[in-house]
């Protein structure tokens, strides 16, 4: 029976374009939808599973008010309780949401039990930083595992797996823990209409973190130059296979 | 800087990461130094010489047999010790798996900022780079205030070139000392398994790669025949491991592997920015799609646009008529 924490961060779900605030220093989210990393999905998903025994799992997002409607998604999965540790996002860097994702495990469960295992992605997918999970398991002086696609937890401790340069790489962690969760080792549940009612209703645990930012460092975003479109279109349907063939024998990629 | 080596070698995205080093480190007049994970053998000739050729000075070569086993915090205590000896002003690996942990583990342990997938330095006082974010699709300028300048740099993002100068490397073992409590998190064993696939993907000349357009777990025959005779790999979009009809290894893009090759058949993707994120730096990329206004299409260098159910067979039966 464990106590499990997952951190998911709301990000914007731009598929097509990417648009600028007219100050360069965000994505401008006004005309897109918002998700969480796929990564983080499935840390939410190992969370459930490793909760199904009798212990808790809960959900936390440090940033704006907005994120209760991703803490809400996450509910309606089956994690039991959700904190928002509300914050200006602009204003904290991978550091300063470590220190106030420390604070929400160190106070523990509702209920006052220390949680023993806190899944992260292991990039957000918006500034990609690479490095809240193992700032915060320094924050808190707890061993921590990265980039793991599974999760088995028994006898107090926690067996991952993940894929190394020489091949699927166990490591066997005694609790409490952090480990980082890449996307591939589970597929994350879609949740059903009773879980979704009850993440509506569902109430969340609000907080201000006593966090002093040292901020991101972030001078402005730019777009990569766009480069024109230069397509040179072969042919429809199957009359142009001959035409492709013959780029292929071109480019040399036929070897025989 | 932390090197990482293959079967080629020196890994090519630690020689790309050298030659940005070099860059930084040459016009300031300070050395550079590079640290070898190698507990087992020393670092070959050739590796040496192709670190040579980067123009390092001195290769250091942990020579502790506890460090055997990967543990990202005792070969980050490792890493930092060999820093502080050398008084190192920038800390730097590649944007591989392995190097984005062992700088993050550095960074937190000496309390400095560190900046993922640099592609650029924009200047030196203030410390400012240029890194990827959302994927790649939005680059960020950013300021390190912190020494050490600790920062990743993107794979494929600069050409690894070798020094006007080819230097002899100073092979020094280093001792470091290894704490019990930075052992906790190691690798009890590795398994054969899935990711060489993924491995032999990323490394593939060829990617054939299909996306919703397949339709369905049966989609892929034909697209499979073409990777075959393309002598390639197959790739997959997201949609298409989400829906269970191919495993996670094969998916390209943000959150999946990441290709470089020669010729990248993208058949019934759409391009959105995540799976973009994977293949941009393919060096032609061919749609197959039946939406001639796919970003997909509009951004490749070559389309067919069309059923792939009809286009991709009569491609495979075209190749076999010509004999190849
Ligand atoms: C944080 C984040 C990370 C992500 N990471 C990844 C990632 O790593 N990799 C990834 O791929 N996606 C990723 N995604 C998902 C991504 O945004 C897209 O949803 C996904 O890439 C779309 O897959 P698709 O192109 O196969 O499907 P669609 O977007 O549905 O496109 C299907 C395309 O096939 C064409 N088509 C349909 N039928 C046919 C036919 N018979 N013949 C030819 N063409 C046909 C259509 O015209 C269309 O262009 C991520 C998303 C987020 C938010
Ligand atoms: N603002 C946030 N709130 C909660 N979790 C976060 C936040 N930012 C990052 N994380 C977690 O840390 C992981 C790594 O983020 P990063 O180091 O920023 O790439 C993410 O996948 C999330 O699980």
């Amino acid at each position: 029976m464990v106590n499990v924490l997952v951190c998911i961060k709301r990000v914007p779900d731009t598929s097509e374009s990417v648009l600028l605030t007219d100050d360069a220093m965000a994505v401008d989210g006004r005309h897109v939808g918002y998700t969480v990393s796929p990564h983080e999905l499935c840390a939410v998903e190992l969370a459930v599973q490793a909760a199904a025994d009798g212990g808790t799992a809960g959900v936390v997002s440090v940033g704006s008010g907005d994120a209760v409607e991703q803490l809400r998604d996450a509910l309606a999965v089956g994690v039991q309780h959700a904190v928002l540790v509300e914050a200006d996002d602009a204003a904290f860097g991978p550091a300063d949401v470590a220190a106030a994702l420390a604070e929400v495990v160190e106070a523990g469960t509702p209920d006052g039990t220390p949680y023993d295992l806190v899944l992260l992605g292991n990039d957000a997918a918006d500034t990609g930083d690479f490095q809240v999970g193992i700032r915060l398991a320094y924050a808190l002086g707890r061993p921590v595992v990265s980039g793991v696609s599974t999760i088995a937890v028994s006898d107090g401790v926690v067996q991952t797996t993940g894929a190394g340069p020489a091949g699927t790489e166990v490591f066997e962690v005694p609790l409490p823990a952090v480990v980082t969760v890449m996307e591939g080792g589970v597929a994350p549940r879609y949740p059903s209409v009773m879980g979704r009612v009850k993440a509506k209703k569902a109430e969340i645990d609000t907080r201000t973190p006593s966090v002093t930012p040292r901020g991101n460092g972030r001078v402005r975003l730019k777009l990569p130059p766009e480069q024109p479109s230069q397509v040179v279109v072969l042919g429809e349907g199957a009359a142009a296979a001959p035409a492709l063939v013959d780029l292929f024998e071109t480019m040399g990629v036929l070897t025989k | 800087m932390a090197v990482e080596t293959d079967e080629t070698g020196i890994a090519l995205t630690s020689l790309e990461t050298l030659t940005l080093a070099r860059e930084l480190a040459e016009p300031a007049g300070v050395p550079l130094h590079a640290l070898l994970f190698a507990t087992t053998e020393p670092p070959t000739e050739q590796m040496l010489g192709q670190l040579g050729e980067q123009g390092v000075a001195t290769v250091y070569i942990t020579a502790e047999p506890r460090l055997a086993a990967y543990a990202a915090a005792a070969w980050a205590s490792a890493a930092v010790q060999v820093a502080q000896a050398v008084s190192a002003r920038v800390v730097v690996a590649s944007g591989t798996p392995r190097g984005g942990e062992l700088l993050a583990h550095i960074s937190a342990r000496l309390d400095v900022a560190m900046a993922a997938n640099v592609t650029a330095i924009e200047g030196l006082a203030p410390f400012t780079v240029t890194r990827q974010v959302m994927g790649g699709s939005v680059l960020e300028e950013m300021r390190l205030a912190d020494s050490p300048a600790v920062f990743t740099v993107a794979g494929h993002a600069c050409e690894a070139t070798p020094a006007a100068a080819v230097s002899t490397p100073v092979v020094t073992p280093y001792r470091p000392t290894v704490e019990d409590a930075d052992l906790v998190a190691r690798v009890v064993r590795t398994e054969a398994g899935e990711q060489d696939h993924s491995a032999a993907l990323s490394a593939a000349r060829v990617v054939v790669a299909a996306g919703r357009g397949a339709n369905g777990p049966d989609g892929f025959k034909s697209l499979l025949e073409l990777t075959d005779l393309l002598g390639g790999a197959l790739g997959v979009s997201r949609v298409v491991t989400s829906l269970g009809w191919r495993p996670h290894h094969e998916q390209v893009g943000q959150t999946g592997v990441r290709v470089a090759p020669d010729l990248y058949v993208a058949c019934g993707i759409s391009g959105a920015i995540q799976h973009w994120a994977g293949m941009s730096s393919s060096k032609t990329i061919v749609a197959v799609n039946t939406d001639p206004d796919a970003p997909m299409v509009t951004r490749a260098h070559y389309a067919v646009i069309g059923d792939l159910h009809e286009i991709v067979p009569a491609v495979n039966d075209e190749i076999r008529r010509r004999g190849h």
